[in-house]
């Protein structure tokens, strides 16, 4: 029976990353413009209408991926593009394992795999800002940020040990049809390690102590600051051959203009 | 013939080391003992050396006169699930597993070689600000270090003193918040003179979505961490870290030194140990020594040494002198002193004279009507049990103790109890509105006071139910009914 499952769910995953070339497990989000939420002279940000990835991508998707491309297998991988940990859980080269679900997003993949895992769909990681930017929504409204409830339930995630053995969609459904952007994994983006080496957006602070003592003690009283400040210093920690166990992605992809 | 020289080389150098041991020591006859340093930057530190680090309340071993080293000190940093108080967990951010985290003693002098190593299961990055680094953000910067990673970086500690370090990675509040704090010490090149007990002690406020005592794993209240309105304020991380079993010792005639830290983020401490007067103190862990003191106030972020001589026997509670904090919040610790008595020091009680200038009547506490109801009431007999534990321990473990053995001629046992066992309304009675004068309990007489307790109708059947199941009382289950019953009697 569960075996049967199991196959069934790779045939599936097989069949979708056939046929996903086009944006099939994507939704359209509609562009617009707003104010992120760091620095202290932040500037409005304008997205243009694009497509993300309904969930983020499973172990049984990246399966898919390395059968298909050897040179990202956990024991081929070039270092330079993926430290020790990369896929560090998995049972070999062309197996997840027991202990990983199909169908939990899969995590400790290196900034370098997941940009190509996107390249070879004919996707690519989002910005930074189109990824804020899709998970300000909660499931009402697309701009959550203001709701207290909202920006506790993310900063409890933040806190809870142990969420990523959790399976794709099990969070919430968000205004945009988006799951999971929040409560299972933190995820890849294109520009991730902008914030800290930008610097413009900033001109007043010293960049060095930005994501330190300074910024948050500054600018940053309410919850939903915080909320932000913890993604935005957990990237900056991030260096692109990093594979770390919370951390996973999802692809996007630019709506062509009529 | 190789083994004869080398034994011959050997003995000429223990030769020579006892003639300079010598020397050094008649110098030391004719002057002050002195630094060879003008500034703790020239001190060599050469040869290498592990720390090693140790859990709250213990402290690693007296630098004693060893020379600087080349210390290495390898900090793991783990976030998980502990306990706050009976029944309440929390999601702790720790160095080293524990707060506070890890004691590192060095001296003056040591280039310390800092390994941070961030658990691969933690899901955010971390950095460590130790003030005793002279550098920018205290090593902050050098140390950001993302989850299954690990980060390394050295400095030389050059001021002596008993310092705070904490994680400084954005939110800073939160991750203090969450228990990220511990202490480093600095010690002065001869070390600091020899104490018989040492311990490490740290305060912090805790800020959960729930109030004081609500069950179940409690998450992080931003709001009021900001609104500054801690639910626990506790000694080494949570309510009877240093309580009952868990207290610290120390013998009659000995010397404790205590580092005590606070991690804050957000309230300054009053620390004062009841029946104890700090013979020294350390003024905010640094060179200047205050003498016969108190109440010491602890900045947050900020730490003290005190040192003091134990002369009785008896338990000394440690406190956060602002009150509600100890005795509300958890801000509580014990230090059990063992050994002979001493009257001169302290006679005990002499006598119990009456003395009634206002007339006979009892002083009653104030009573609310409007009592809340506890939130969750018992659904079974287990579930009783479980909950008039935590009641037990939150509210009459500190007089009535953990066996419910009570203290003599103090506090009358439960366990056992005939007093309790010949009548349930009465015990009821009394939780609800108090008891003074003398009573017999097991042939013993008591006569103390036990003040009114303000507890729901739950609460109270089920602490009794508890009490009634425990220690050889005689399995009674006492039900809300009957403790309302009781209370609308009079």
């Amino acid at each position: 029976m569960s075996s049967f499952f199991k196959i069934m769910i790779v045939l599936l995953a097989a069949l979708t990353f056939h046929t996903i070339r086009s944006q099939e497990g994507m939704v359209q989000i509609k562009g617009g413009t707003y104010i992120p939420l760091y620095g202290v002279d932040s500037t409005a940000v304008t997205i243009a209408d694009l497509s993300m990835d309904v969930y983020p991508v499973t172990n049984a998707d990246y399966l898919e991926f390395v059968r298909e491309f050897p040179e990202w297998q956990k024991n081929k991988v070039i270092r330079l593009f993926a430290d020790g940990n990369y896929l560090v859980d998995w049972e070999g080269d062309l197996s997840y394992g027991k202990m990983l679900a199909a169908e939990g997003p899969v995590t400790s993949v290196s900034w370098f795999a997941a940009k190509n895992y996107c390249e070879c769909q004919g996707k690519r990681l989002p910005t930074i800002d189109e990824w804020e930017y899709a998970a300000m929504a909660d499931e009402t409204t697309a701009d959550a940020r203001k709701k207290e409830s909202y920006n506790q339930s993310i900063l409890d995630w933040y806190e809870a040990p142990k969420s990523l053995k959790k399976k794709v969609g099990s969070t919430f459904k968000n205004y945009w049809g988006v799951y999971d952007l929040h409560g299972l994994v933190w995820e890849w983006t294109m520009d991730f390690n902008a914030v800290l080496i930008s610097g413009e957006s900033r001109k007043d602070v010293d960049k060095d102590s930005n994501l330190f003592c300074g910024s948050a003690a500054v600018g940053a009283s309410d919850l939903m600051n915080y909320a932000a400040f913890m993604r935005y210093a957990f990237r900056g920690s991030m260096k692109a051959n990093y594979a770390v166990k919370n951390l996973g992605f999802r692809c996007a992809m630019d709506v062509p203009q009529i | 013939m190789k083994t004869y020289q080398f034994s011959i080389l050997k003995s000429t150098r223990l030769l020579f080391a006892i003639v300079i041991f010598i020397t050094f020591l008649s110098c030391k006859n004719n002057k002050k003992e002195e630094s060879k340093f003008t500034s703790s930057m020239e001190i060599p530190a050469t040869v290498e050396m592990i720390a090693t680090l140790t859990s709250p309340p213990n402290v690693p071993p007296p630098t004693g006169k060893r020379k600087a080293k080349k210390l290495i000190v390898d900090m793991e940093i783990l976030e998980q699930e502990g306990e706050m108080t009976n029944g309440v967990k929390y999601v702790y951010w720790t160095f080293g597993g524990t707060v506070p985290g890890s004691f590192i003693r060095t001296k003056v002098g040591d280039e310390v070689e800092f390994h941070l190593k961030n658990h691969p299961d933690n899901k955010l990055p971390h950095n460590i600000d130790l003030h005793a680094v002279t550098g920018p953000g205290g090593g902050a910067e050098s140390s950001f270090v993302a989850p299954g990673h690990e980060k390394v970086f050295s400095f030389k500690v050059l001021n002596p003193g008993l310092y705070v370090y904490h994680c400084a990675t954005t939110p800073v509040g939160m991750h203090i918040a969450n228990g990220m704090y511990g202490l480093i010490l600095v010690e002065p090149e001869e070390g600091l003179p020899d104490v018989d007990k040492e311990y490490y002690i740290m305060q912090g406020d805790f800020y959960t979505k729930g109030n004081n005592g609500d069950r179940g794993l409690q998450p992080f209240d931003m709001q009021k961490a900001v609104d500054e309105k801690a639910d626990y304020v506790v000694f080494n991380g949570k309510v009877g870290a240093l309580t009952g079993d868990n207290a610290i010792t120390a013998n009659v005639g000995e010397t404790v030194r205590l580092y005590v830290g606070n991690g804050g983020p957000n309230l300054v401490s009053s620390f004062h140990v009841i029946g104890e007067i700090f013979d020294r103190v350390h003024i905010e862990g640094g060179s200047s020594i205050n003498e016969n003191v108190q109440t010491t106030l602890i900045p947050a972020g900020g730490a003290t040494i005190v040192e003091f001589k134990v002369e009785v026997p008896g338990t000394f509670i440690l406190v956060d002198h602002s009150i509600f904090r100890a005795f509300n919040k958890g801000a509580l610790g014990m230090l059990k002193v063992q050994g002979d008595e001493n009257e001169a020091v302290y006679s005990g009680e002499l006598r119990d004279d009456i003395y009634l200038p206002e007339g006979g009547g009892i002083q009653k506490m104030p009573s609310s009507d409007a009592l809340p109801e506890s939130e969750i009431p018992a659904k079974s007999m287990a579930e009783r049990m479980e909950f008039g534990k935590q009641t037990y321990m939150q509210t009459c473990f500190a007089c009535h103790q953990a066996e419910g053995q009570g203290i003599p001629n103090a506090f009358p046992p439960l366990a056992k109890s005939d007093y309790l066992n010949a009548d349930v309304n009465r015990a009821i009675d009394i939780i609800l509105h108090g008891k003074t004068g003398e009573i017999t309990v097991n042939g013993e007489k008591y006569n103390s006071i036990m003040t009114a307790q303000t507890l729901s109708d739950d609460e109270v059947a089920n602490v009794l139910t508890y009490v009634y199941n425990s220690w050889g009382n005689d399995k009674k289950e006492v039900v809300p009914s009957m403790v309302k019953a009781v209370r609308n009697s009079n």
